[in-house]
């Protein structure tokens, strides 16, 4: 299937946004390659122009935005300037696209069997009842069993993988040349997420598609693609063949991504090192503060070493049943225990569902638990009565949440943000509580001008500092990371990572870490609680879960790590 | 599709562009010469450069002028009356001429202004605070506060609001038979607003059960902030922008159904010039068709500032988009 003539080239290709009397140009100057058949990358933070680029070549440009410049070739012929009629006859016939967001790429109105028959009809494939017959055998080929039940269902009883495979049917569904896939698997669970790779690349192998796939991850990108295309600002910084690059990377940007994107920094023994180094100073400070906390009367707890303590923590939802009367349980956390060490971290991990945010709720004291209770430095969080002996024991466990746009009140300042904690607990003059703000924001690597602003003008990444600020103000022993950094770009998310384990080290904190990526936990966590159904399916140190797996739930979730198998470069 | 490949193929060369072409920043760097702008600020600067809304400045500024300055617009009293002039045509300092009972129209329409807008404000004050109360103690509490607060509102949603603010104001009439401008005010305005609050209370549940949600409610819920402090600073204040915007349309809606009654004769007493007042004194123009600007003067202030609110109110709905607000 392999032809030696390109399919598409993308010659100096420029794409630009109007807004006002101003052009900003979101793609400068590309180049690029696409051979029939072939399986490209393009890998780029989010504004790196990158799915503006894939959306040029199947003339799907969102509002303002036009071709400044250079040519896109298809088959030899450029179509950058093609007629609407032109471009309309090329989409979903020669060039499919996978979109981004399976939950809104679907009409939620009509059955996704119509919504991919829509496609054949449109493109002229089939119509009427040859047309419903190759709907079931598409969907089938997307891998979704008992198609011909489920193209009678609507989007909403699909699950978000079940979705894109629907998705990936509608793009395939005129057997196109090249599919363009922007971010196909994102918004999906690591285990679903490799699925549906798999899938995808057996099926565009067969077929003889070529696939231009968008993406922020590098491991992702070098494990499934064998030409890749590192985008940063508008520009190709660095291309050419996948192994070269990942071990030869040379564009200072392709470095910075190759030695810190979480998927591939989990696999070096030197992010193992530098968390052991952070652990032992954590664990020694932390030991420090314990002896104080033990001596004193007016500290809150008793000095112990595991500072958290969960025990047959269970969490039963009374769901709606079948008939309006009925109930049914749902035990969303079903009997788990651990412990945390002082100055440690323990990462609780599992897919959406797995019951983990649920767990750090009730540690948060957020959600009483419906049995099993959890110990706070030794003494039960449920047992406390009075207000005061709970507003002590919220000083010392703070939360950070992963959604860094809806964390922080849109109206507060930031300064109020962070103040509001102090504010609360009465600590300080007005002038003591503005120093420590300061102080908050420096530790996070802030600048002190932030603080009048707002949270709607930071980026994901500056907002999660801000919320780490909050949640450090009132120097609190134990905090839980929800999710944290699961929202934010690779290289953001290494920079929160790192200040994490920074503070970790200087201010001996002990973290809960809920996520459900497993490539995060190597360079934060010392154990692992991996959860799945509500329950605990392994529990040990990370060496031991990474290195010696011993369920195969574990060893699927390591597996799914994209770029686990590839070999890197120093 | 994973084979190697023998050599590279034309066009996929190894290629890595020079880097001053594009510089490495800082990851994450702070834009630290960008201004501070919080939503109300956003919103106005919106506002600011609305055509909608500078159209509707001008209408109620002109309104507002009225009600307080009302000598800037005529030297006539609206209580001079002179029955002898009835129905005569405009004249120097009376530019739509005289009604039926010798009123000056200009003057009683200038004058009239001020019950009209303060039976419409008064209101609108009113049902918003109940209505946000309501609204935020249904929404975040939920459970019995919620079921009592709900179905109260659905019974009094159920009423037509015309029809119980008649019933009302004619009981609370015959309690206060002499009243004065105040209390005339104050009789019409607890009527409306005891039948239309619900509709607050309802947008501003649906906005809490939103808001209350959200990562920042639970975050200070960590801190140690009780509920009533999380209510009322954090979630209200972020629930509150739909809220403002029907209020502002409703003032116009307002002044409308106190015309309405007025013109019933159930609004404000004679006695108080009011536009609707003065509208019901010209009905039996509209039947013979003669004079009809005694009509149309009182008629078409009555317009302009429902107009006005309107407008104020979708100038201010488009400033407060919630899309352009997430940016």
């Amino acid at each position: 299937m392999k032809g030696t003539e390109p399919l598409l080239k993308v010659e100096n290709l420029s794409v630009g946004f109007t807004a006002g009397k101003q052009v900003l140009t979101a793609v400068d100057q590309a180049n690029l390659t696409i051979y029939p058949g072939q399986t490209i990358a393009i890998v780029g933070e989010s504004g790196s122009g990158k799915s503006t680029l894939a959306h040029a070549v199947i003339g799907l440009l969102p509002g303002t935005g036009r071709v400044l410049g250079g040519e896109i070739q298809f088959e030899g012929t450029d179509i950058s300037r093609s007629s609407r009629s032109k471009i309309l006859a090329l989409r979903g016939s020669e060039i499919g696209l996978v979109p981004q967001d399976p939950m809104s790429n679907l009409n939620p109105l009509w059955k996704v069997g119509f919504q991919i028959k829509e496609a054949l009809v449109a493109n002229g494939v089939a119509s009427g009842h040859a047309a419903d017959k190759r709907v079931i055998e598409l969907l089938e080929e997307a891998g979704l069993p008992d198609a011909e039940r489920r193209a009678r269902q609507y989007p909403h009883e699909f699950s978000g993988g079940m979705r894109q495979r629907a998705l990936i049917a509608m793009g395939l569904a005129a057997r196109p040349k090249l599919l363009i896939a922007d971010e196909p698997t994102s918004a999906l669970d690591v285990t679903v997420q490799k699925q549906i790779l798999d899938h995808l690349d057996q099926l565009t192998d067969t077929l003889g598609v070529a696939v231009m796939l968008i993406t922020h991850d590098l491991g992702l990108a070098a494990e499934r693609a064998d030409h890749l295309v590192v985008m940063y600002r508008g520009r190709i910084v660095e291309s050419g063949p996948a192994r070269d690059i990942l071990q030869s990377p040379e564009h200072p940007y392709t470095k910075r991504l190759v030695s810190k994107a979480p998927s591939l920094a989990s696999q070096r023994l030197s992010s193992v090192r530098a968390r052991a180094e952070v652990r032992e100073q954590a664990v020694q400070t932390a030991a420090e503060i314990a002896e104080e906390v033990a001596q004193s009367d007016a500290e809150f707890g008793e000095g112990r070493n595991d500072i958290i303590v969960a025990e047959n923590l269970t969490k039963i939802f009374k769901l709606r049943g079948a008939k309006p009367w009925q109930k049914v349980d749902f035990a969303a956390v079903d009997d788990v225990s651990f412990s945390l060490r002082r100055g440690t971290t323990t990462a609780i991990v599992g897919e959406s569902g797995s019951g983990k945010s649920t767990v750090a709720r009730m540690v948060l004291d957020l959600l009483p638990p419906s049995s099993g209770r959890v110990l706070f430095d030794g003494r039960d969080v449920n047992e406390l009565k009075s207000k005061s002996e709970r507003l002590r024991l919220r000083r010392q466990m703070q939360p950070v949440f992963q959604n860094p746009y809806a964390s922080l009140d849109p109206l507060y300042s930031i300064y109020q943000s962070i103040e509001e904690p102090l504010r609360t607990h009465d600590v300080g003059t007005k002038k003591e509580r503005e120093t420590r703000v300061r102080d908050l924001l420096d530790k996070v690597s802030l600048p002190t001008t932030v603080m009048s602003r707002y949270p709607g003008e930071l980026s994901g990444g500056q907002r999660q500092r801000v919320a780490i600020a909050r949640a450090l103000a009132l120097e609190p022993e134990v905090v839980i990371c929800d999710e944290a950094v699961s929202a934010l770009d690779v290289l953001v998310q290494a920079q929160i990572l790192e200040l994490l384990n920074d503070l970790q080290a200087e201010l001996g904190l002990s973290y809960l870490f809920i996520t459900h990526d497993l490539a995060v936990v190597r360079q934060i966590a010392d154990n692992v609680i991996v959860m799945q159904d509500g329950k605990v399916v392994e529990s040990a140190a990370v060496s031991e879960v990474f290195d010696n797996p011993q369920k195969d739930y574990t060893r699927k979730l390591l597996d799914a790590i994209p770029g686990a198998s590839i070999e890197l470069g120093a | 599709m994973h084979e190697t490949q023998p050599g590279t193929r034309p066009g996929q060369e190894r290629f890595v562009a020079p880097v001053d072409e594009t510089p490495l920043r800082e990851i994450d760097a702070v834009d630290i010469d960008a201004v501070p702008a919080n939503q109300w600020k956003e919103a106005w600067k919106r506002l600011r450069v609305s055509i909608l809304f500078w159209l509707s400045v001008v209408i109620l500024g002109v309104i507002a002028a009225m009600i307080f300055f009302p000598t800037l617009f005529t030297d006539v009293k609206p209580t001079t009356v002179d029955l002898g002039k009835s129905f005569d045509p405009a004249s120097d300092g009376h530019p739509f001429g005289y009604n039926q009972q010798g009123y000056d129209v200009w003057s009683r329409t200038v004058y009239g202004a001020r019950a009209s807008v303060a039976v419409g404000f008064f209101t609108t004050i009113l049902t918003t605070i109940l209505g946000v109360v309501t609204g935020a103690v249904a929404g975040y509490y939920g459970k019995f506060a919620d079921t009592i607060i709900s179905r109260l509102s659905d019974i009094f949603f159920s009423i037509p609001l015309l029809l119980a603010c008649i019933v009302t104001v004619s009981v609370l009439n015959n309690r206060f038979p002499d009243r004065g401008f105040w209390l005339s005010v104050l009789v019409v305005v607890l009527a409306l607003a005891l039948f239309a609050w619900p509709q607050i209370t309802r947008q501003m549940r649906g906005a809490v059960l939103e808001t209350k949600n959200l990562e920042f409610v639970d975050a200070a819920t960590a801190i140690g902030a009780s509920r009533m402090k999380n209510l009322w600073r954090h979630i209200v204040p972020n629930a509150l922008a739909p809220v403002i915007v029907t209020a502002t349309i409703s003032l116009g809606v307002f002044i409308v159904a106190e015309t309405s009654l007025s013109f019933l004769g159930l609004g404000l007493p004679p006695s108080v010039a009011s536009w609707g007042n003065d509208l019901s004194a010209a009905q039996s123009q509209v039947r013979s068709g003669q004079h009809l600007r005694v009509m149309y003067v009182p008629a078409a202030a009555l317009a302009l500032t429902v107009l006005g609110f309107i407008l104020l109110g979708e100038a201010v709905r488009e400033a407060l988009d919630p899309k352009a607000r997430k940016k």
